[in-house]
């Protein structure tokens, strides 16, 4: 029989490092798996605290935001109406996770086959984070960004640099770009351009230019509109990347920290798409890395009880009218798809054969599961992969609710044959983060007149901005780009629903 | 593949201090609003507990564009008896979910916990007392007897058994003392000999070692040692605060909230300064009675006014529990200056002759009704009576305070005034 891992619940470092190698040799031999070389931390509560709070980055700069967190999250910890995680990953290369203290080695084991082998393989391999992130990258930029948001500090002053940062922050969630653009972001290289562009300044700065008279500039109408849209780039959707370009009485060290917020955004865009294909990866290579483990004798029964305990606590989906429903448990929705699609891998009915004639008894489970988890996202995957099977298990239904409707809400689908590819497609849409984001484009900027720029949000099924919020978020905008900002929500109709317009505030009451 | 296994346990804590503090600076109007509300509903004892405040979420918003209403879509799991083509009816507006910090609008204050420092720190900062209580006490210092080590004389009571025992058995081991067993041993061999030459032999190496046992003592003066104690000044790290008020019908509730919040910052004060402070309530009418926090401020009480009573008092629980040499002592008194004028000379007698000389601050504080105007007329009884008493050198520290917002400059001056050996005249 093979050695054991561990006795009981107490670890030290060679113990991590013995259930590391363990993890790993199933990892790679079993499952395949191709993973960034893995970093793991060990870290007390209070430093878990202090990873939530910024946004679970090892270094990030410094923001009254981050604190707000920190002190919501310590009430809610110290009261108990929170538990923390027993781990955080991170998307790097290496690939850091951070293990919780008091975890037992039975959870260290689960937690490092979850995030050092299922997170850091999904990371490394998913079409989306290939094309958006920078896993060599993103550490060496947060430490620059952090530095430069210090240095602009020091220079510019503490309250211009958070008025320009929480500007930036209300507006982060539009700050990504949709589509892959010309080429990967280098952060690295980003880093260094920052530092040449500074110094270019500085090198050809010359005070003659200033007392150069200007020409007389062209007639603003000889340009037309179409080759204005042109000029500014736009309709854009990126607002954020719009104000860094083309506001215009932003200073250089603003538009640098524009782009750092753009880029840190863009950064997380990825994760948000690929919730539950993400922790569905992570769960079911734990799974069966443990149950591999427990099969070769090097976790005890007891352990491996201990393991199901905490594994079964994670995959459990409440029920819509259970108080503790909050929506589906990404956990166990991806883990059971991924799990289904072992299941028709290797063992389908008819109606997997009909459903999926690509993938129905091929075999090979893990080739399978490898080119999902590296080309699909969460809208995609649950539209291509959601079984009848699973539909009927979770009986799923879909509600439509149409505030217009006075007999109340209207079951559209449920669970059975006529009902499947609704109940899919609607799901699917839940993930989609084109519909979760309000769609707002820059359309417009009136050079010729008084420099106001025009927004639309295209209102999808009647849901319009929030009011309060959306006043706020535009008085950033209009502080950023110092000239009125209106914003006009129209329906797919092109009917003007409801229409902004926010002034930019004096600096002096901006600050206060 | 290299696994890198770190342990950052060790790593300095507060990563997110600074965060934290940014946040409780921005937040500073909202949160200090909090702290004073918070401080107002407490006992003067745990003023200086941190604990949790709430603020209005409204200045430490970060909005995002958010939508809502419309027309909505859902999936759900856990269908029971729904088919396709059922109404449900809706029930009010459906469940408000909790959100996270400053998300959604069902949330308009914001929880967290303070620590007691920046519990103290935003409670003082208005205030601006810090730097101000820094220079105005006087040092107090006793002697303190602390142990150091031992000497070779002293007095027999400090004998230290154990340290001469092994200073003996040490000796004895070294200069080759012939054990008891030894000797009995020997005692015994000779009991049983029956050679004659070797019993002579045997007695002679008895009488040896008797001899040797004879100048070797068990315990010599060489071996004895003495606990030995140093006289070390100690700064008296307690204090205890007297609060006197008058609480005869005269008093309303708002001089007792003034008086309330001046007990309150002196509390802090001496809070800051010492270690461990004491608080002895002491109401009077016509008597004093020692009291607890609640009975002081909101019990009833009704009679005439004799301060003496409560300088009386004060100065037997002084002379009881409090002995000067080991207690700094302050002592606020508040009233609205009533006074029986038959009381005047017991009271002027029993301050200089017995309060005064064993308190390092007496400050008297006249509180008056919000509006204040009274005070343009003529002086009370009692303030004339210490008038009298500082100008003819008691040191006393006397003000006058109608409105709330008096109270800290009050507090300012008579610390201040402390410190210039002149005091100037009330205002």
């Amino acid at each position: 029989m093979t050695e054991r891992l561990f006795e009981g619940a107490d670890w030290d470092f060679h113990t991590l490092q013995r259930i590391t190698d363990a993890c790993e040799e199933v990892a790679l031999k079993d499952l395949g798996l191709d993973v960034y070389p893995n970093q793991i931390e060990v870290i007390t509560a209070e430093q878990m605290l202090d990873a939530y709070s910024s946004v679970g980055m090892p270094l990030f700069y410094k923001h009254w935001s981050f604190g707000k967190h920190f002190a919501y999250h310590e009430a809610s910890y110290r009261k108990g109406l929170m538990g923390l995680a027993y781990e955080i990953v991170i998307n790097s290369s290496p690939c850091i996770s951070y293990l919780m203290e008091e975890n037992t080695a039975t959870m260290q084991t689960l937690v490092i086959a979850h995030a050092a082998f299922g997170h850091n393989h999904f990371f490394k391999n998913n079409y989306l984070f290939k094309q958006w992130t920078d896993a060599e990258g993103i550490l060496d930029y947060l430490d620059f960004a952090k530095n430069y948001v210090m240095q602009c500090e020091e220079r510019y002053g503490r309250i211009e640099v958070e008025r320009t940062l929480d500007a930036a922050h209300a507006l982060m969630s539009h700050g990504i770009d949709r589509y892959p653009g010309k080429k990967k972001l280098d952060l690295r290289e980003e880093e260094k351009r920052a530092g040449r562009r500074r110094q270019h300044e500085e090198e050809v700065f010359n005070d003659l230019w200033r007392t150069v008279p200007k020409g007389a500039s062209k007639t603003r109408s000889a340009i037309s509109l179409e080759r204005r849209r042109k000029l500014l780039g736009l309709p854009q959707e990126n607002l954020i990347y719009f104000l860094e370009k083309s506001a215009p009485r932003l200073a250089p060290w603003q538009r640098e920290l524009l782009r750092i917020v753009r880029h840190i955004a863009q950064y997380f865009y990825p994760q948000s798409q690929t919730k539950v294909m993400n922790e569905g990866t992570a769960t079911y290579v734990h799974y069966r890395i443990m149950t591999k483990l427990h099969q070769q004798g090097r976790i005890t029964d007891g352990n491996f009880l201990e393991f199901l305990g905490s594994h079964t606590n994670v995959v459990f989906q409440p029920e819509f009218d259970d108080q503790r429903y909050s929506g589906f448990n990404p956990y166990a929705l991806g883990f059971a798809v991924m799990q289904d699609i072992e299941r028709i891998v290797t063992n389908p009915e008819d109606e997997d054969r009909e459903w999926f004639p690509d993938i129905a008894g091929k075999g090979d489970v893990m080739g399978v599961l490898r080119d999902v988890w590296a080309n699909y996202r969460d809208e995609s995957f649950i539209g291509q992969f959601l079984s009848p099977r699973l539909m009927r298990h979770f009986r799923m239904f879909h509600l439509h609710d149409d505030p217009e409707e006075r007999a109340g809400i209207r079951v559209d689908a449920i669970h059975d044959e006529r009902g499947f590819r609704r109940v899919r497609r609607e799901l699917a849409r839940q993930h989609d983060v084109g519909f979760i984001d309000a769609n707002i484009e820059v359309v417009d900027v009136d050079l010729s007149g008084d420099r106001r720029l025009i927004l639309h949000h295209r209102v999808i099924k009647g849901s319009q901005l929030n009011e309060t919020d959306a006043k706020r978020v535009l008085q950033h905008l209009a502080d950023l780009w110092t000239y009125d900002v209106a914003l006009i929500e129209v329906d797919a109709n092109d009917k003007v629903l409801r229409e902004y317009v926010v002034s930019p505030r004096p600096i002096a009451a901006a600050v206060a | 593949m290299a696994i890198h296994i770190i342990d950052r346990r060790l790593n300095p804590g507060g990563k997110s201090l600074e965060n934290r503090q940014r946040f409780l600076r921005r937040a500073k109007s909202l949160v200090q609003g909090a702290v004073k509300k918070t401080s107002q509903e407490r006992d003067i004892k745990d003023v200086l507990e941190g604990g949790e405040v709430t603020i209005p979420l409204d200045g430490m918003h970060e909005p995002r564009f958010r939508r809502e209403g419309g027309t909505r879509d859902m999936v759900l799991p856990g269908n029971k008896k729904f088919v396709e083509g059922d109404y449900l009816q809706r029930q009010g507006q459906g469940s408000a979910k909790d959100s996270g910090p400053g998300e959604g609008d069902s949330e308009d204050a914001f929880r967290f916990v303070l620590s007691r420092d920046e519990f103290v720190d935003l409670f003082l900062d208005d205030l601006e007392l810090p730097d101000l209580a820094k220079r105005k006490i006087a040092q107090t210092e006793s002697e303190g007897i602390q142990r150091a080590g031992y000497t070779t004389s002293g007095s027999p009571a400090n004998i230290s058994v154990s340290r001469t025992v092994k200073l003996a058995l040490a000796r004895r081991i070294a200069l080759k003392r012939p054990r008891k067993d030894e000797v009995e041993e020997l005692e015994a061999a000779i009991e049983a000999c029956t050679d004659e030459d070797e019993r002579a032999e045997l007695i002679a190496r008895l009488e040896k070692l008797k001899a040797k046992t004879k100048r070797i003592p068990f315990i010599d003066p060489l071996d004895i040692r003495y606990r030995r104690y140093e006289k070390v000044p100690r700064p008296v790290a307690q204090a205890v605060m007297f609060c006197l008020m008058d609480v005869s019908g005269s008093m309303s509730e708002h001089m007792k909230d003034l008086a309330k919040r001046f007990y309150m910052l002196l509390y802090v004060f001496l809070k800051r300064r010492y270690k461990h402070v004491e608080i002895v309530f002491i109401r009077h009418t016509d008597r004093a009675e020692e009291v607890d926090e609640q009975t002081f401020f909101y019990g009833p009480a009704s009679g005439g006014t004799l301060v003496s009573s409560a300088l009386q008092a004060m100065h037997e629980i002084v002379r009881e529990r409090f002995s000067p040499a080991d207690w700094n002592i302050y002592a606020a008194q508040a009233s609205d200056g009533d006074n029986s004028y038959s009381d005047g000379e017991l009271t002027g007698l029993l301050l200089t002759e017995k309060i005064l000389p064993v308190c390092q601050f007496f400050a008297y504080l006249e509180v008056g009704e919000s509006g204040g105007s009274a005070f343009d007329l003529s002086d009370s009884s009692l303030w004339t009576l210490y008038e009298r008493l500082r100008n003819s050198g008691a040191p006393l520290s006397m003000r006058k305070v109608s409105e709330r917002s008096e109270i800290f400059p009050v507090f300012h001056d008579l610390f201040q005034r402390r410190d210039t050996a002149q005091e100037k005249a009330a205002p």
